[in-house]
């Protein structure tokens, strides 16, 4: 579904990304974990077309290629990313937070039915239908974010650290909810620092160190090895 | 004072009319009550001007963060646009002998050659992005810039047909119109050209950038074959009547000068109202449709709103092309209110917009009801000062109280407290 | 952390006399060159060449230098953005106007021109090298700078709590009620001796003309005083620039939270920033009232006047003291160069202020020295790095 060739990204003098390359396909959860500045944003950013990637890279979706196109186009395509540190509006009320994530749609009736359905996932949201984003918690501004990237009918949803700053039973729920919008059929690719997490809910991930893709495989087969086990579940293992 | 002689008359009027007063056939009421309601009602009236401004100043600051010195220039030329349009179309009541020499050519000028200028400009940016695909953002852009020139060239051609059947006050609202498209037209171009090869550049790059296209709006505005350098007296386009009159005209009691009395003047009702009316319909299109949400959230954050699938340079470019509209509402209705228009690069023109521009930032800059409210108050505070306090210190008490705002509540009155980190 | 110019040269710790000649002695030497400019240059353009307006180009030239200049302390080494800095020009210059006008009423009767050789631009005017007139001006200049720099220190005090935009528009709104004040709340000039001699000081300093301007000003700024000046604050702004002190400004402009971090006091040296900036833009002032051919009025200093000082600086590149320099030399000519295509040329000048931002954001030489290599690299290679989008 998602091919990324030789991704390069530069700020400026400094080299973010030195040429990776990972696959999603239709239905997965595929992961992408590392540490703090190993790029995974920066990955993320290209993809969604918010960075400018270098001459050679490939993003190839759904066989059309989205390098260098601008972002509002590429989630008219259906690639939608629900951004690192939630970035919801925070003057806004709820409602018109959801209503923003259905910006490219016109189709009145299915907005209101994936409205009502994003809210039956996320029951805390319906009761704070009206009040401002910015009076919500942590985690349900997470909640938002998701319910809100759901609105525009992602086919792949790209997640960016929904587990940051969160509470242990607050990320227990995310990941179960991210679970359950896999299972209805959205593929989604999650960037995470919370490898422990990540491994259990995604089919496969890759390690991202530097800039460079240095691991990859199925998500249990990278948990069980010592070299991720050592590297980013310390704390949790 | 002999009582016996019948009732006492009223405390003289102090201070005696100023020579402005004189010439504008208006002398200062004469009780308190009289002369409050005055000075409230033309408070008011050039306040709520002041607010249109002021939108189109807030507006851009909340998007992008800058402060668009041009905008005061697209002002001067809405009322210059709306007095070039209403010469083409055959109001030429004031000065005929002037409109003779000079209402052919310079309107076609404009309303034509800006067309054509958009079109060659847009072309030269957009030739570049169109290999390859059909229909880009720039095609788009310079589709509706076409179309958008060729709308004004219609309205103003409308004003003239209207005005030739007798249906002036219809004409003078296309010619409005007309003016509004125009300046959005020239917002938009200026956004396109000047501003947005700039959006990541430091602000200070930006900031020289809004003066230089403020120079060249002067002075492209000052040549001879645009409006030249004379100032000009401005047709009546809407229909002025005494609605009621508060008081009665009687002699001063030196008898010198005749008391005049409150006149509620159908002009400043149209004036006050057009302004009002354009007011709701913004702060009903920001805060209750589609492209108004995504105006606030590119406001919030140009990163985010993309990634909702928002086309953040079709918002930024609409809202340049939404405050240009009002600012040139503002310039027509001035015009029609005081009838004497400067030369483009007049300081007293330009300094109106730049108190409007004050009003958004007591309102609260970035913040819309902030930026009418702040206008209203930075109109109301001109006009008692100069009715009340020193009346040369008007501009004075503007920046004055800009000053004091800044210093004790540094957001404005309805924006965050927060002050600014660079 | 106390860091100072006094401070650093005790620290250094070279005999103090040696130091004081090192000190002093570079200042000896601007005003040995400002006479020379003076003796030399000045009969040799008026009176060999004929260059009259040569000449007269000259003195602008050099007081936009001061302004230009001295609003790089601000602007470009502190990265504080003023707007107003006309208004430091006018309070500058009406204060000096005032005193020497009314002075030299109370001395000789008359406001007629009465300094020395090197006050004044005429030629073959027998005077002496010195009289107490030259006294007089230098006196008038410095309490124009003066005052100005209480003004700046007025101005520097919201920059405590305001920062980027929203100090400019106070330097805006300042630099507006100055001059409306100015322009409404001051009487006529008064010119009957008998008058001028009666009237106590603090009445005198309320004539300055109001809105019609300061007329009847003799006129002072001669070669010798605008150089003089110019070498001045070239010398304290180069000071400036390559001093701890200098270097405090500058982190305040890169990084103000860091560099508070640092122990920079940042709300001190923004303030001396300002009111050094004032005082030579109120001696700039000064010199302006009294430059042949000018008529002083407040209208004229309006933020228009302070837009021009800004573009000189933005396009000199922000922090470069030789990029000010050549900008003001450039901005000063460039207008009277173009008076030929008349109405055209304020046209050309916004056209080319607006393509200077698009192809060249940093300036001129962005924040490096004429002479450096890095200005010259910079110079060449923008077009290169410009691809980098950076």
């Amino acid at each position: 579904m998602l091919e990324v060739e030789s991704l390069a990204v530069s700020y400026g003098a400094i080299k973010a990304l030195h040429g990776i390359g990972l696959r999603v396909g239709r239905g997965e959860i595929v992961t992408l974990i590392g540490s703090n500045g190993a790029g995974k944003s920066t990955t993320l950013r290209a993809i969604s077309g918010l960075v400018r990637p270098a001459a050679g890279s490939k993003i190839v979706y759904d066989g059309t290629s989205i390098a260098s196109r601008p972002p509002h186009e590429i989630v008219r395509m259906g690639l939608v990313q629900s951004p690192e540190g939630r970035g919801v509006f925070p003057n806004m009320t709820v409602e018109e937070n959801l209503e923003l994530g259905a910006y490219v749609r016109s189709d009145r009736d299915g907005i209101d039915a994936d409205r009502e359905k994003a809210l039956s996932l996320f029951p805390r949201l319906k009761e704070r239908f009206r009040q401002s984003a910015g009076t919500l918690s942590g985690g349900e501004q997470q909640m938002l974010a998701m319910a809100r990237a759901l609105m525009a009918r992602p086919r792949l949803l790209l997640l960016d650290e929904p587990s940051l700053g969160l509470a242990p039973q607050i990320v227990q729920v995310i990941f179960r909810i991210i679970r359950e919008i896999n299972a209805g059929g959205t593929t989604i690719l999650l960037v995470e620092q919370n490898a422990h997490m990540a491994l259990k809910v995604a089919h496969r991930a890759y390690v991202l160190e530097v800039g460079r893709i240095v691991m990859e495989g199925p998500a249990a087969e990278l948990a069980a090895s010592d070299q991720v086990k050592n590297a980013y579940m310390g704390r949790h293992a | 004072m002999d009582s016996r002689l019948g009732p006492a008359p009223p405390r003289a009027h102090w201070p005696p009319p100023r020579a402005h007063e004189q010439a504008r056939g208006y002398y200062p009421p004469f009780t308190v009550l009289e002369k409050f309601l005055q000075t409230l009602m033309d408070g008011l009236a050039v306040g709520s001007l002041y607010a249109l401004i002021a939108l189109g100043y807030t507006m851009v600051y909340g998007i992008l963060k800058f402060i668009n010195f041009a905008h005061s220039d697209i002002f001067v030329l809405g009322a210059w646009i709306s007095y070039a349009t209403a010469l083409f179309a055959g109001y030429n009541d004031l000065d005929p002998a002037a409109a003779g020499i000079q209402a052919a050519p310079f309107p076609v000028w404009v309303l034509y050659g800006l067309g054509g200028a958009t079109f060659v400009a847009l072309v030269v940016a957009g030739i570049p992005k169109l290999q390859g695909r059909p229909l880009s953002e720039s095609a788009r852009a310079l589709l509706l810039g076409v179309t958008w020139a060729w709308a004004c060239a219609g309205m103003a051609l409308a004003a003239r047909v209207l005005q030739g059947a007798g249906w002036s006050i219809v004409g003078g609202g296309a010619i409005l119109i007309c003016s509004m498209l125009t300046c959005g037209l020239v917002g938009f171009t200026l956004e396109r050209v000047a501003y947005k090869p700039l959006r990541n550049a430091p602000r200070l790059n930006v900031l020289i950038t809004a003066i230089g296209i403020s120079l060249l709006l002067q002075n492209l505005g000052q040549l001879e074959w645009m409006f030249g350098t004379r100032p000009q007296g401005m047709p009546s386009l809407l229909p002025d009547a005494v609605l009621a009159e508060i008081g009665g005209s009687r002699p001063s009691p030196d008898a010198d000068w005749t008391v005049q009395p409150v006149r509620i003047r159908l002009l400043d009702v149209i004036a006050a109202g057009t302004a009002i009316v354009l007011m709701l319909a913004l702060d009903r299109l920001v805060f209750h449709t589609k492209i108004g949400r995504a105006m606030r959230a590119v406001s919030f954050s140009e990163r985010n709103a993309a990634l909702m699938g928002i086309p953040v340079d079709r918002v930024i470019s609409f809202t340049f092309v939404l405050g240009s509209m009002l600012a040139a509402a503002a310039g027509f209705l001035y015009a029609q209110k005081y009838t004497k228009l400067g030369q483009t690069a007049d300081t007293v023109w330009v300094l109106l917009g730049l108190k409007a521009f004050v009003a958004a930032v007591v309102g609260g800059i970035g913040n819309i009801r902030g930026a009418m409210l702040g206008g209203i108050l930075i109109g109301l505070l001109e006009f008692f000062g100069v009715a009340y306090l020193i009346p040369q210190l008007r501009d004075v008490y503007v920046f004055g109280v800009l000053i004091l705002v800044l210093l004790v509540r540094p957001g404005g009155i309805l924006g965050s407290t927060a002050v600014e980190k660079v | 952390m106390a860091w100072s110019l006094s401070s650093r040269a005790s620290q250094l710790g070279p005999p103090a006399a040696w130091s004081l000649v090192r000190g002093v002695l570079p200042f000896l030497a601007c005003v040995a060159v400002a006479i020379l400019a003076q003796v030399i240059l000045k009969p040799f353009l008026i009176t060999t060449l004929g260059w009259d307006f040569a000449a007269k180009m000259i003195v602008d030239v050099g007081i936009n230098i001061v302004l230009a200049v001295s609003l790089t302390l601000v602007n470009g080494f502190t990265g504080q953005f003023s707007i107003g800095h006309a208004a430091f020009m006018a309070v500058g210059g009406y204060t000096a106007a005032a005193i020497v006008y009314y002075g030299s009423y109370r001395i000789a009767g008359n406001p007629d021109l009465a300094g020395g050789v090197l006050s004044s631009m005429l030629v073959g005017r027998e005077a002496p090298w010195f009289t107490p007139h030259d006294l007089l001006f230098l006196v008038a200049m410095l309490a124009g700078g003066v005052v100005a720099a209480l003004c700046g220190y007025l101005v520097g005090l919201p920059s405590l709590r305001l920062k980027g935009d929203y100090l400019a528009i106070v330097t805006l709104g300042f630099g507006e009620i100055v001059r409306v004040l100015i322009q409404s709340q001051t009487g006529d000039v008064l010119y009957d001796p008998e008058e001028i001699a009666q009237t106590p000081a603090w009445k005198l300093a309320g004539s300055l003309g109001g809105s019609l301007g300061f007329s009847g000003l003799p006129f002072y700024t001669s070669f010798f005083w605008v150089y003089l000046l110019v070498l001045v604050t070239l010398l304290l702004a180069w000071r400036i620039k390559n001093s701890s002190y200098g270097r405090a400004l500058i982190s305040i402009r890169e990084d103000e939270i860091a560099s508070e971090a640092m122990g920079v006091d940042t709300t001190r040296f923004k303030i001396r920033a300002f009111v050094l900036s004032a005082f030579l833009a109120g001696c700039a002032g000064a010199l302006f009232a009294h430059t042949v051919g000018v008529q002083l009025n407040a209208a004229e200093l309006g933020f228009v006047k302070s837009f021009d000082i800004i573009i000189m600086v933005v396009l000199g590149g922000l922090g470069s003291i030789s990029g000010a320099v050549i900008a003001a030399i450039i901005l000063t000519i460039l207008p009277e160069a173009l008076r030929g295509v008349a109405e055209y040329r304020m046209v050309a000048y916004a056209v080319a202020l607006i393509v200077m931002m698009l192809v060249r954001p940093k300036g001129l030489l962005g924040v490096h020295e004429v002479w450096e290599r890095a200005a010259w690299d910079w110079l060449l290679g923008a077009s290169k790095r410009k691809g980098a989008g950076r």
